[in-house]
């Protein structure tokens, strides 16, 4: 397996706490990769360091072979697509201007962008109709469309998404999560995807990575944590969730 | 009275003023665009400045703020005219020390004073100096002096004539005995060195009731009794308008004030010629009339009309129209408030989005701004004015309006950028827009609404603030304010003040239009 994000020994500090211990991880291209576990565990540091928006303390992290530096991450940033809980829309813009914005920057042609909008809009199943509105003007599970059209816009080869569908009610939740999966089938996306619901990981994931207290405990197939846990945390995580579903 | 008069303390005008924000519907425009407009609003005012200052190099005569030193002003205005010499007159720029600096400095050419206040003031010289020793000593400085125009406008205390009879109080001796009389006196009277002080020890009096006040508002204090005894000069028509008495100066306190024209010797030759045939033409009961009338016509050119005999019927040929000086005034006071705003955008915008960054530079800007804002505008107008770029000057009106303009701009510049939520803040770092471009087409655009209201706050406040100008003669609506304080006339301040707020609440709902045009649509629903 060839990884598209590879971690070496990453770690990340704030002034007390360790945020992230030394982390090595590969992330395979055409995959979902799921980063699950309880609050501060490190699974949002650790998608916050490959997209830079904090630096990590020590270590490596290289897209597609190369190392990421201040000298490129513009580049490669445009490279990723970010989705986070709240969208991050910008209020100012239209949905259509928020999704075109860095289409724009990089001098795509008017034929082009509005091709990839429209084909956006079906993937997406976002209606036309609702581009010209602001994000006020739009509804929690209309704004995640918007801004997963956005991150989508130049066909990134990563996708990162932060509890993604974490602010949404059960059933925008549940219709978002179908097609969601679905647009990664189609699309074959590299994707990382962070949850703190093991049913949502299972859902999605081809590979599981579960973390607490800064560390990865152990990451594989779900069955592999079901069946073989490395540790009783694991055990522990996995039976919590599950009491709770079968409610 | 006072040869020079410091206006007395100006609160600057603080409008309160409070954001709207009532979420109105308009058109969407980019805040890339908003620049470009503010600088075509901003810019009309720059057009007329460039307009104001084409004309030729005149004489300038400066003018202290009373009626005397107007007068006296207004009539050299006259002779240099009568002699074929273009002439400006700038009327009422402050006190003794500005006018003197901006004689030095070249921004007036002339200005009436007295000898008593070149010794004290000026040249800090001792009493006796002799006219021509007085003559020497300003030659060093490259300035001339004319004989004495025939009169000595000396100091003197004055009190009601009813009061004086009351107590028998005749000179200035007889006041040791009423220590509970309360005392006004004009600022610049409490700071001389032949002023209060070392008058209260020559004469041994007690009062230890003592106000500063303003010339013309100590004579309403003294009509309504908030105060016994003010300081005068012996010339003042108002001693006896106001039926007051001046008290003998029994121990000879007060040096001579024989009124003359300071000149810089470097003024053309018929110029100064023009100013010495005005040498030895007034006695002091020629100077009250003069002083009497232009009060009671409210009018300084009609007083100097009166010296050349031109008669009392000339009045059409004296003023403008009331339209055309308001005319003049707002035009200058949206000039002074327009020039200084922009600058204040110019630069208060970038020091906000600095300051905005934090860190003990960000601290330090909106500590300066902060320090800034806190001077009070008369001492601030004291502080620019003896620097030689600025002086005497319409630039240094802008300079002081700039400077205040400054606080509300950066600090709500770099409130506005640090309120963005971290979410839109990172979604556009994550995205890969370069720092310029995140900064242009996101972070301004979503702070547009406070970056706007800091500048309305500023051009409120500097419509306010630049009534001010006209202390150091820069003129604006602050004109007809200043003389009718002088003049305590009440029509005449309405004059301006009226105006000055009229148009402060014309900015302000100028800038509420503003709003809806420039604020992006999406953060007004």
């Amino acid at each position: 397996m060839n990884g598209l994000v590879k971690l070496v020994d990453v770690s990340k500090r704030y002034a007390d706490a360790a945020a992230l211990h030394p982390t090595t991880l590969s992330i395979d291209r055409g995959q979902t990769t799921i980063l699950i576990g309880p609050s501060g565990c490190g699974k949002s540091t650790l998608l916050r360091l490959i997209i830079r928006l904090i630096e990590p303390d020590s270590g490596s992290i290289e897209f597609d072979g190369e190392p990421i530096t201040p000298g490129n991450i513009n580049a490669i940033r445009r490279r990723i697509g970010y989705v986070i809980q709240e969208g991050g829309l910008f209020p100012h813009l239209t949905a259509r201007a928020n999704v075109l914005l860095m289409a724009h920057h990089v001098g795509k042609s008017r034929e082009e962008m509005h091709k990839r909008l429209l084909e956006l809009c079906e993937l997406t199943r976002f209606s036309n109709n609702l581009l010209p509105r602001y994000p006020v003007e739009l509804s929690g599970g209309q704004r995640q469309r918007v801004s997963l059209m956005r991150a989508l816009m130049l066909s990134p080869e990563l996708l990162l998404l932060d509890e993604p569908l974490g602010a949404l009610d059960p059933l925008v939740r549940a219709s978002l999560q179908n097609d969601l999966k679905e647009i990664f089938a189609r699309l074959q996306q590299t994707a990382l995807f962070v949850t703190h619901d093991l049913a949502e990981a299972i859902y999605f994931g081809d590979q599981i990575v579960l973390m607490n207290e800064g560390g990865i405990v152990q990451k594989g197939p779900v069955t592999d944590l079901r069946e073989r846990p490395s540790d009783p945390f694991v055990s522990e995580f996995i039976n919590a969730q599950r009491g709770l579903a079968s409610l | 009275m006072n040869r020079i008069r410091k206006a007395g303390k100006e609160e600057r005008a603080e409008s309160g003023i409070q954001e709207s924000k009532n979420g109105n519907l308009g058109i969407r425009l980019s805040l890339v665009s908003l620049f470009p407009d503010f600088f075509l609003l901003s810019c009309i005012p720059v057009f007329l400045i460039c307009f104001a200052s084409a004309s030729a190099q005149p004489i300038v005569i400066g003018s202290k703020k009373f009626t005397e030193s107007y007068v006296l002003a207004e009539i050299a205005k006259r002779a240099l005219t009568d002699a074929g010499i273009p002439v400006e007159h700038r009327q009422g720029m402050g006190g003794t020390i500005i006018l003197w600096q901006a004689l030095r400095g070249g921004q007036i050419d002339a200005y009436p004073e007295y000898t008593g206040t070149i010794a004290q003031e000026i040249l800090k010289g001792d009493h006796s100096s002799s006219l021509a020793e007085i003559r020497d000593s300003l030659a060093k400085f490259g300035v001339g002096m004319t004989e004495s125009l025939g009169f000595n406008n000396t100091y003197a205390l004055v009190m009601r004539r009813s009061e004086t009879q009351r107590l028998g109080v005749r000179t200035i001796s007889d006041l040791r005995r009423y220590p509970e009389l309360k005392v006004g006196l004009t600022h610049e009277f409490l700071d001389r060195q032949d002023g209060w002080q070392p008058l209260r020890d020559r004469y041994a009096l007690p009062q230890r009731n003592v106000i500063g006040i303003d010339h013309a508002l100590g004579y309403s204090a003294l009509a309504n009794g908030s105060i016994d005894v003010k300081d005068a000069y012996s010339t003042d028509a108002k001693i006896e308008q106001n039926d007051l008495v001046a008290l003998e100066d029994d121990l000879q306190f007060f040096p001579k004030y024989e009124a003359i024209f300071l000149f810089r010797l470097s003024m053309p030759a018929d110029a100064i010629a023009a100013l010495r045939r005005l040498e030895g033409t007034l006695n002091e009961k020629r100077m009250i009339r003069l002083n009497a009338e232009a009060e009671r016509a409210k009018n300084y050119a009609r007083a100097a009309d009166l010296y050349f005999e031109r008669g009392v019927g000339s009045r059409n040929t004296v003023g403008e129209s009331f339209p055309k000086k308001l005319v003049r005034w707002t035009l200058r006071h949206l000039q002074l408030a327009g020039f200084s705003l922009l600058l204040s955008m110019i630069v208060g915008i970038p020091l906000g989005i600095v300051a905005s960054r934090g860190g003990a530079i960000g601290q330090a800007i909106l500590g300066f701004a902060s320090i800034v804002q806190t001077i009070p505008s008369l001492a601030m107008l004291a502080l620019l004015v003896p620097i030689p770029f600025f002086g005497i000057s319409v630039r240094t009106a802008i300079a002081a309006l700039f400077l205040y303009g400054l606080l509300p701009i950066v600090r709500n510049t770099a409130s506005g950028l640090q309120d963005i939520p971290r979410a839109m803040r990172e979604s556009a770092i994550a995205l890969g827009l370069s720092p310029i471009a995140r900064l242009w087409e996101i972070y301004l655009p979503i702070a547009s609404r406070s970056i706007l209201s800091g500048i309305k706050t500023s051009a409120v406040i500097n419509i306010g603030t630049a009534t001010l100008a006209a202390l150091i003669g820069a003129g604006g609506l602050g004109e007809p304010i200043l003389s009718g304080l002088n003049l305590n006339d009440r029509v005449t301040i309405l004059e301006g003040a009226i105006p000055a707020a009229l148009l402060a609440l014309l900015v302000q709902w100028i800038f509420d239009l503003l709003d809806r045009v420039l604020i992006p649509k999406g953060l007004r629903l």
